[in-house]
C-alpha cells in the first residue's frame, strides 16, 4: 500500500507538560502544608479558606486530577499519535480539552476552599463544574476514538487500548457517582443516602484509583519505558493477557473500602476476592515493566530517567501488592481509618505516578525542543530526594498507622480502654507525622529542581512544533465505510448491532429501576425491637451543610464498626437504617479525631453539653491544650442562610425523606424555634451569642447524630407541621 | 442498599462492553502477532533507534 507522510503537532505536548509542572508543585505545597497543619494547627492562619477540612480535598484534587490528569495527557497526546502514526483527530478538540481541562483544575482552586463542596471524596467539585468535566473528558475521548479510527497502523500497541479503557470508565464512573439533584448554584444533595451513597462512592473512589492513576499509567509505562530504554517490551503477550485481565477484575472491588460498616456480607465478600485476585495483572505489568531493562541495568546505572521508572515501577508493584493485603477483612480491621491508608495511596502517588511522570518529562522535553536535558546531575539529586522523601513519607505512617490502631484496641485487664481519651493516640503518632512533613519537604525539594531543570532545558532549545514522520497505510478508510461505529456496517455487523442495542436497553432500564434502588428502610434495629430514624430539622440541615462545607469529615469518621473497642468507645455500632436521610453520606475515611456518630446520644459515650460545643469549636484548644483540630470562631457570626432553607426541604422532599406536604413553608420558622431553645441555652451559661448563627446549626446537627436510635432527642415538634 | 444492584449492573454492563472490544479485537486480528508491535514502536523517523541492527542485535543476545 502506498506511503504517507504527515506531521505530529507537539503543541498540545508541550501545554500539558507545562501544565503538569506547575499544578505538581501547587498539589504538593498544598499537601505539605496540610502536614504541618496535622502538626500545628495555627499554620491555616486563622483563615477558613486555609483549614485543613478545606485544604485537604484540595489537596488530592490537584494531585489526582491536576498534576496526574495533566500527565496522562501529555503521555496520550504525544504517544497515541506516533503510535497509531496518524496525528490527532482534531487539533481544536485537543485545545478545547487542554483549557478546559485547566478551567475545571481553577474553578476546584477557587471553589472548594470556599467550602463549596460535595464532600464525597476525590469528587467533591460541585455539579456545574462535573457538567463541565462531563463535556472536557467527552472532547478527550472523542479525539482519542477518531484518532484510533484514522490510524495508519493495523495494530493497536497496547499502551492505546489502556488509554481507551480509561476513558470509557470513568466516564461512566464520573456520571454514575455525580448523581445530584441542585438546589442552587453552588449547592446539589447527593441523589443516593447513607450506605447507598457509601457503596456507589467507594465504587467511584475506588476505580477512580485503578482507572484513572493506574491504567494510564500503565499506557505510560509501556510507551515511555521501551522508548527511554531503547528496547522492547519484556512480553508483549503478557502485557495484552494482563489488560484484559485488570479491567475485568479492578471494577469490582470497591467494596474493600467498605468492610465491617453497613454493608451486606456477601457484598464485602464480592469486593475481597476481586481484591486479592487483582494482585496477579498487577503484578503482570509490574513484571513487564522490571523485565523490559532485563540485560540493560548497566544503563539504568547511569541513566536517571530509568532509575525514576525503576523505583516508580517498583512502587506500583508494592502498592498493588499491599492493596489486596488490605482488602483482607483481618488486616483492615486494623489498617482502616488510620496513617496506614495514606501510606498506601502515597507510596501510589509519590511513587508510581510520579516518578514516572517526572521521568517521562525528563525524556520527552528535550525531544520535542530538540535538545538536551539541561543537567543529569541535578535529575541525579532529584531522583534521590524523591526516592529518600518517600521513605521518609511512608515508612513513619506504616509505623504510626499501626500503633495507633492498636492503641485505639488496647483493653486494660479489668476490661476497660486503655487509652479512653482519643487525643493521647494521637499525640503518641505525633512524631512519625513529623518524619512524614519532611519526607514531604524532601519530596517537594526534588520536584523544584526536576522544574529547574527542564526550565533550563527548554530555555536551552528551540521549539519543535510539527516532526514529519511516514507510514504505510495498512487500514482501508475510504468515506463510506466508517469502520465498526458507523451506520452503514452496523447494520452488516450483528454482533455491534446487539451491543448498541443491550446499552439502550440497558440504560432505559437502570433510568427505570434508579428510584427503586435508592428506596430503603427507615427502621434501626435495637436491642428491643428497632427504632425509626426521623429526618432532620431545618435547623440540623443547615448543620450539617455546614460539617460537609468545612470538611470535617476528612478528619472525623461517622460510622462505628462493630467491634468492641468501638463500641465501648463511640457507644452502639451504626445501622444501615440510621444513614438513610444522609444525603451526602458522611462515613470519612481517616479518624485524625474521634468518630462523631453517636456524638448526639444522650446520656451516650461522647455526649456533650452544648457549651462544650460552642467553646470547643471556637478554640478546641481551651477544651484541650494539645488538640490539634482546627478552630472555627467564624461560625459565631457568620449567619445561617435561610432564604435557601425552603428550596433544600423540597429537594430533601424530592429525593424521598418524609418531610409532611408544604412543610417548607413553615421550615424557617422551625428552624429559628429550635435555635432559640439551643441558643438560650448558651445564653444561660454566659455565652453571648445571637440565634441565626452558623455555630447553633452546626451545635444542633452534632446534639442529634445517632441519637434516633434511642429517642433521646425531641425532633418530632420541628419536623411536624404543628 | 439495593442500589448495589445497580452498581453491578453498570458494572457488567461494562465488562460487557470490554467483552465485545475483546471479541473484536481478536477477531481483527490484533493479537495475532504478539511480537513485533512491541519492536516497532520503538521506530519513529526521528527518534533512535539510528539503525536497525542495534535492538535486533540486543534481540539475539537475550535469546
Ligand atoms: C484536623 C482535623 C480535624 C478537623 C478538620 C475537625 N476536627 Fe474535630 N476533632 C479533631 C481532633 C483531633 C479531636 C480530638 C481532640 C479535641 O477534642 O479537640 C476532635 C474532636 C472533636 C469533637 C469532640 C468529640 C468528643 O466528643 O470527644 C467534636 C464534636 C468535633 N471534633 C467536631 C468537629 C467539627 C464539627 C468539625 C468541622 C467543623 C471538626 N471537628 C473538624 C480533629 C479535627
Amino acid at each position: 500500500m502506498a506511503i504517507e507522510k504527515f506531521k505530529y503537532d507537539n503543541q498540545l505536548t508541550k501545554c500539558f507538560a507545562y501544565a503538569t509542572l506547575v499544578w505538581g508543585l501547587t498539589a504538593m505545597l498544598i499537601g505539605l502544608t496540610a502536614a504541618f497543619e496535622i502538626l500545628w494547627p495555627q499554620v491555616d492562619l486563622g483563615l477558613e479558606w486555609l483549614t485543613f477540612g478545606r485544604l485537604r480535598p484540595l489537596h488530592t484534587n490537584a494531585a489526582i486530577f491536576a498534576f496526574v490528569g495533566n500527565g496522562i495527557f501529555t503521555a496520550i497526546y504525544y504517544s497515541t499519535p506516533r503510535l497509531l502514526k496518524t496525528p490527532m483527530w482534531s487539533p481544536k478538540l485537543g485545545k478545547i480539552n487542554f483549557w478546559g481541562w485547566q478551567l475545571v483544575i481553577v474553578l476546584a482552586a477557587i471553589t472548594l476552599p470556599l467550602g463549596i463542596t460535595t464532600s464525597k471524596e476525590y469528587a467533591e467539585l460541585e455539579w456545574p463544574i462535573d457538567i463541565l468535566i462531563t463535556i472536557v473528558w467527552v472532547v478527550f475521548g472523542l479525539n482519542l476514538i477518531m484518532t484510533m479510527v484514522h490510524r495508519r497502523t493495523k495494530h493497536i500497541y497496547v499502551a492505546i487500548w489502556f488509554y481507551i479503557a480509561t476513558f470509557v470508565t470513568v466516564a461512566v464512573l464520573h456520571l454514575g457517582n455525580s448523581m445530584e439533584l441542585p438546589v442552587s448554584f453552588f449547592k446539589s444533595y447527593s441523589l443516593y443516602a447513607g450506605a447507598s451513597d457509601a457503596l456507589v462512592q467507594w465504587w467511584y473512589g475506588h476505580n477512580a484509583v485503578a482507572f484513572f492513576l493506574t491504567t494510564p499509567m500503565l499506557g505510560l509505562m509501556y510507551y515511555f519505558v521501551p522508548k527511554v530504554s531503547n528496547r522492547p517490551i519484556y512480553s508483549y503477550k503478557l502485557s495484552i493477557i494482563h489488560f484484559w485481565s485488570l479491567i475485568f477484575l479492578y471494577i469490582w472491588a470497591g467494596p474493600h473500602h467498605l468492610l465491617y460498616q453497613a454493608l451486606p456480607d456477601w457484598a464485602q465478600a464480592l469486593g475481597v476476592t476481586f481484591s486479592v485476585a487483582l494482585i496477579a495483572p498487577s503484578w503482570g505489568g509490574m513484571i513487564n515493566g522490571l523485565l523490559t531493562l532485563r540485560g540493560a541495568w548497566d544503563k539504568v546505572k547511569e541513566d536517571p530517567i530509568l532509575k525514576l521508572f525503576v523505583v516508580g515501577v517498583t512502587a506500583y508493584g508494592m502498592s498493588t501488592f499491599e492493596g489486596p493485603m488490605l482488602s483482607l477483612k483481618t488486616v483492615n480491621a486494623i489498617s482502616h481509618f488510620t496513617d496506614w491508608t495514606i501510606a498506601h495511596v502515597h507510596v501510589g502517588t509519590l511513587g508510581w505516578n510520579g516518578m514516572l511522570i517526572f521521568g517521562m518529562l525528563y525524556w520527552l522535553v528535550p525531544r520535542i525542543f530538540n535538545t538536551k536535558l539541561y543537567s543529569v546531575s541535578l535529575a541525579n539529586i532529584h531522583f534521590w530526594l524523591a526516592t529518600l522523601g518517600l521513605l521518609f513519607f511512608v515508612i513513619p505512617l506504616y509505623f504510626a498507622g499501626f500503633t495507633q490502631a492498636l492503641m485505639w484496641k488496647e483493653f486494660t485487664a479489668d476490661g476497660y480502654l486503655q487509652y479512653p481519651n482519643f487525643l493521647d493516640t494521637y499525640l503518641n503518632i505525633r512524631p512519625m507525622h513529623m518524619w512524614r512533613a519532611l519526607g514531604g519537604t524532601l519530596y517537594l525539594t526534588g520536584a523544584i529542581i526536576a522544574v529547574i531543570n527542564i526550565v533550563k532545558t527548554v530555555k536551552s532549545g528551540t521549539f519543535v512544533r510539527f516532526e514529519e514522520d511516514e507510514a504505510e497505510v495498512e487500514v482501508a478508510h475510504n468515506a463510506e465505510d466508517k469502520g465498526w461505529l458507523g451506520h452503514r456496517t452496523l447494520e452488516g455487523k450483528p454482533l455491534a448491532f446487539t451491543f448498541w442495542v443491550l446499552i439502550v436497553i440497558i440504560i432505559g432500564g437502570l433510568v427505570e429501576f434508579i428510584p427503586q434502588f435508592i428506596q430503603v428502610s427507615n427502621k434501626i434495629e435495637t436491642e428491643e425491637g428497632y427504632a425509626i430514624q426521623k429526618p432532620y430539622t431545618p435547623l440540623e440541615l443547615a448543620g450539617r451543610d455546614i460539617y460537609i462545607s468545612e470538611g470535617c469529615y476528612n478528619c472525623h469518621s461517622q460510622m462505628i464498626r462493630p467491634f468492641r473497642s468501638e463500641v465501648e468507645r463511640y457507644g452502639d455500632y451504626s445501622k444501615p437504617g440510621e444513614y438513610i436521610y444522609d444525603h451526602p453520606f458522611q462515613w470519612g475515611s481517616r479518624r485524625t479525631g474521634p468518630d462523631l456518630f453517636r456524638e448526639g446520644e444522650k446520656g451516650g459515650k461522647q455526649n456533650r453539653p452544648n457549651a462544650w460545643h460552642y467553646e470547643h469549636l471556637m478554640n478546641p484548644r481551651k477544651t484541650n491544650v494539645q488538640s490539634i483540630m482546627p478552630a472555627y470562631p467564624w461560625m459565631a457570626t457568620k449567619d445561617i442562610d435561610m432564604d435557601i432553607i425552603p428550596a433544600k426541604i423540597r429537594a430533601m422532599q424530592t429525593l424521598g425523606v418524609p418531610y409532611p406536604d408544604g412543610y417548607d413553608k413553615i421550615a424557617v420558622e422551625k428552624l429559628k424555634a429550635q435555635a432559640k431553645v439551643i441558643g438560650d441555652d448558651l445564653r444561660a451559661s454566659g455565652i453571648k451569642v445571637d440565634d441565626n448563627k452558623q455555630i447553633i446549626a452546626l451545635i444542633a446537627y452534632l446534639q442529634r447524630l445517632g441519637s434516633d436510635r434511642s429517642g433521646t432527642n425531641d425532633v418530632d415538634k420541628y419536623i411536624s407541621l404543628k | 442498599m439495593s442500589v448495589i444492584y445497580m452498581t453491578i449492573s453498570i458494572s457488567l454492563l461494562l465488562a460487557l462492553g470490554f467483552l465485545v472490544a475483546f471479541i473484536w479485537s481478536v477477531r481483527t486480528g490484533q493479537f495475532e502477532d504478539d511480537y513485533s508491535p512491541s519492536v516497532r514502536m520503538l521506530y519513529d523517523n526521528k527518534d533512535e533507534p539510528q539503525s536497525t541492527d542495534t535492538v535486533m542485535e540486543q534481540e539475539d543476545n537475550d535469546k
